[in-house]
């Protein structure tokens, strides 16, 4: 008796079903809490905690379940609360302290007051409550990848079943593997990993190579600061990345599979380390999985904090427990990778598109998204947006559109300045390229880069200078030093733009920014010295007054280098009797005159801004001003009490 | 290694300097006992360096020398390495340990200054540990909560929405928090167990 892949998903099925329509057939209410890192930061386990409690005090009951991350992360920590007998729908809560959680444990749960004041929307259409599908942080997003995530519980495999999870790979598995690579190909499945190259083309190369040992590796070693869609797709829903690498196993031959995952993700590398159990357990994973002919089996790999891992070859060389450090390419991995042999490479985002496509199918998928890059981009969008998190829109959207329609746009009334796309290795763009569609050519061609996909938006007051100098610090440290132009030539320029954020800048010091750039893209064999000067380039080209201002006035225009600010206290405007600044000093610095004039000692201020934050808004009396000497001086008197 | 006044063994037969007190020695047993289940192909360095990390807190150099002769490859080899890599240490972090965001976001909004300012209150630079070991302070590149800039890790609790004057506060909430447990433990022991009292924070 041999089960065909059909067969035994069908079992599998069957069961999720049966489990889904008995959650859904009990009266009980369901309270869906979204417990990914980003959940738990915001305080979603004293939440949990709170509706336990709260529930066994009132002596009422409910199921509570732990999903993933919905990329709402503006509201978390977000709750989702199903609750049948009251006759509402369910219902989306943000920012659910365990306060919150209390009263609605009280008040909804035990009496089914749903306390309307406390809600977002309701998550399906209805006649009672507006749906959140209609609010255009919702409704404009396109979500392909994310589709499940904050929807299912990660740690249970059949809640990802009942969804319709691995049908891709049981029907796959009957599949002529040249059809599962034709279907990728005609797809258009760029790799998500930031470069845009085409899946299908390497999962041919893969498969060609003549070896009867392959690797399949999955590459979740996002090292960008700032982008987490990755880490957030891996603990919300791990196992849409696990069949997406077992399909490409079918599809290439191979029989090992390795996902290479931060260890700085502890959250991710333990679900991913279950979910990988669970898969072997049900047949999913190990040999003859579904009773076809395939073997292949996963392990969890922990990276440990290098940025250049990124780079596939540079990881290949990490698991084989050396530094990580780039090769040259060709040959490529997909010929010669992981142990000299054929190695399929791809990113999670990739891996997690192809049941998607495999599903849906190709005119589906290429239905969504522009021709030459079809499907959808996952950005976490953050700095100055009134609605920060996860955000996944079909490729070809404007950037205007992401930020100012689903993100909100910029808080308290400031103006946009700039966005920085792709992290250290991507560049900004300023108000001119808001039309720009965000697909990997368009953003290439504005000097951007899809790069790992985070996006930080910046208002007026952002310096570009200083972000620069924050993406040279990281890349110079990250560095592998393999390459002198990247090792010497970041460290150069670093030095330039440290020089320029202290107020020491040369003539001449732009266009030296501008050359050593230049050598740096040219002479880096990777992608990390390749694209390091992308920062310094597009902020030159694009916002060169700031970089004029620095050097020739010695001024910040966006008031950030704090050697170039100085802090002072408007007395027109100063209570004088309130001592909030005064109070919250860090350093002291802060201090008031026999005639009760208040004024802040320059040679003491670390220029933390507190005072700025505590100065009641009546009066608003700390002004931030560049260049430091517009700082009117008020003396300091002599220090009298001396107390320890 | 402080050894508290007590006697010390040679851990390797031929390196004297190298002296751990009977505690340790039975530490690094233990590690030794668990290392030798591995194999012994180059590709499990990591891993190996990544369980010694989590059982010591930190990479000891008698940890490195046991890596190492198990993989057969040198000490030197284990240290370029390990040193390649950002997640491991060389020395022992603090009871309390300080993780300061300076990711993309959170330098944005200003995690530098909080980083200083944890810099200033405990007279330590990133990278230290405080003389009593209380606290150390670490740098980290995002720790994937960018919504909630800028960010402190203290211990196991994560602080968002930093502000400076915080940092004064969070500090001495561990110090109080920690005195509590002492006078909890004095009323449950009157006879002080014969152990290396804490240093006093």
């Amino acid at each position: 008796m041999s089960p065909t892949p059909p067969h035994s998903y069908r079992r599998l099925r069957d069961e999720a079903d049966r489990r889904r329509r008995e959650v859904a057939e009990s009266a009980l209410p369901k309270i869906h809490i979204g417990m990914a890192t980003c959940g738990i930061a915001a305080g979603a386990q004293e939440t949990r905690t709170a509706f336990e409690e709260a529930l066994a005090e009132a002596g009422a009951q409910a199921l509570i379940r732990a999903v993933g991350c919905c990329g709402h992360c503006y509201a978390e920590p977000v709750v989702v609360i199903d609750h049948p007998q009251s006759g509402f729908p369910p219902i989306f809560y943000p920012e659910v302290n365990a306060g919150k959680a209390r009263m609605l444990a009280k008040l909804f749960i035990k009496e089914g007051d749903p306390r309307l004041e406390h809600i977002l929307g309701a998550t399906v259409a209805n006649e009672l409550i507006p749906s959140v599908m209609e609010f255009p942080r919702f409704s404009l997003e396109h979500r392909l990848i994310m589709q499940r995530c904050g929807r299912i519980d990660p740690e249970d495999i059949y809640d990802y079943i009942a969804e319709g999870g691995y049908a891709a790979l049981a029907d796959a598995l009957a599949r002529r593997p040249e059809d599962i690579i034709g279907a990728v190909t005609r797809s258009g499945l760029r790799g998500r990993g930031g470069a845009g190259f085409p899946t299908g083309r390497k999962w041919a190369l893969a498969r060609e190579a003549a070896d009867p040992e392959k690797y399949v590796i999955c590459n979740a070693d996002e090292g960008d600061p700032g982008a987490y869609m990755d880490r957030t797709l891996l603990e919300s829903n791990p196992h849409q990345v696990i069949e997406g690498m077992v399909i490409g196993a079918h599809a290439v031959g191979a029989g090992r599979g390795i996902i290479y995952v931060r260890a700085e993700y502890p959250l991710a590398v333990r679900i991913l380390t279950r979910a990988v159990e669970h898969a072997r357990e049900f047949g999913l994973l190990g040999r003859g999985i579904l009773g076809s002919a395939l073997d292949f089996d996963i392990e969890v790999f922990q990276g440990s904090g290098a940025f250049v891992c990124g780079e596939e070859t540079a990881l290949i060389r990490s698991i084989e427990g050396f530094r990580g450090m780039p090769v040259h390419r060709p040959p490529y991995p997909a010929v010669a990778g992981l142990g000299g042999r054929p190695t399929l490479i791809n990113n999670v985002k990739t891996l997690a598109s192809v049941p998607v496509i495999l599903q849906d199918g190709v005119d589906a998928f290429r239905a969504v998204g522009t021709a030459q890059s079809p499907g959808t981009a996952v950005f976490s969008v953050v700095g100055s947006v009134v609605h920060p998190g996860l955000v996944e829109v079909p490729m070809g959207t404007s950037l205007r559109t992401l930020i100012f329609d689903i993100c909100g746009g910029v808080p308290r009334k400031k103006k946009f300045k700039a966005v920085q796309i792709g992290g250290p290795s991507g560049g900004y763009l300023s108000e001119a390229h808001l039309d720009t569609p965000i697909d990997f050519d368009s953003l290439a061609q504005a000097g951007a880069m899809m790069g790992s996909g985070g996006m930080v938006v910046m208002d007026e007051d952002a310096c570009l200078v200083d972000v620069s100098r924050f993406f040279l610090d990281f890349t110079q440290k990250e560095s592998c030093g393999k390459c002198t132009f990247c090792r010497i030539g970041t460290r150069h320029l670093l030095e330039i733009l440290e020089r320029l954020t202290r107020g020491e800048g040369r003539e001449g010091d732009l266009e030296m920014l501008q050359e050593l750039s230049e050598d740096v893209r040219s002479g880096s064999l990777c992608g990390l010295g390749k694209t390091a000067p992308n920062p310094v380039l597009t902020s030159l080209r694009y916002f060169r007054e700031d970089y004029e201002a620095h050097v020739r006035e010695k001024r910040c225009p966006g008031k950030m280098c704090r050697p170039l600010i100085a802090y002072y206290i408007d007395l027109a405007k100063c209570a004088r009797g309130c001592n909030a600044c005064e109070g919250c000093c860090p350093v002291d610095a802060v201090f008031i005159t026999h005639d009760r004039k208040r004024g802040i000692d320059q040679a003491k201020c670390v220029k933390c801004g507190e005072c700025v934050v505590a100065c009641p808004p009546e009066y608003d009396a700390v002004r931030r001003v560049s260049p430091p000497h517009l700082a009117p001086i008020v003396e300091r008197p002599p220090a009298e009490e001396k107390d320890a | 290694m402080a050894s508290g006044g007590k006697t010390t063994v040679a851990f390797f037969d031929n390196d004297a300097e190298l002296s751990l007190t009977a505690e340790e020695a039975a530490a690094f047993d233990g590690l030794k006992a668990k290392l030798a289940g591995w194999g012994r192909e180059r590709g499990r360095l990591i891993p190996m360096l990544q369980l010694v990390q989590d059982r010591l807190a930190y990479l000891h150099p008698v940890a490195i020398r046991l890596v190492s002769e198990h993989l057969e490859i040198s000490a030197s080899e284990v240290y370029g390495v390990a040193t390649f890599y950002n997640q491991f240490r060389f020395n022992p972090p603090g009871r309390h340990p300080i993780k300061v965001c300076l990711g993309t976001a959170c330098h944005v909004k200003g995690g530098e200054i909080i980083l200083e300012n944890f810099e200033r209150k405990l007279q330590i630079k990133d990278g230290q540990t405080t003389a009593d070991r209380e606290f150390s302070i670490d740098r980290v590149a995002c720790v994937g909560c960018c919504a909630l800039a800028p960010v402190a890790i203290v211990g196991e609790s994560l602080y968002g929405k930093m502000q400076p004057s915080k940092v004064e506060g969070i500090v001495l909430r561990v110090k109080i928090e920690k005195e509590q447990q002492e006078r909890t433990a004095r009323r449950h022991e009157p006879d002080p167990p014969a152990q290396l009292p804490p240093a006093s924070g």
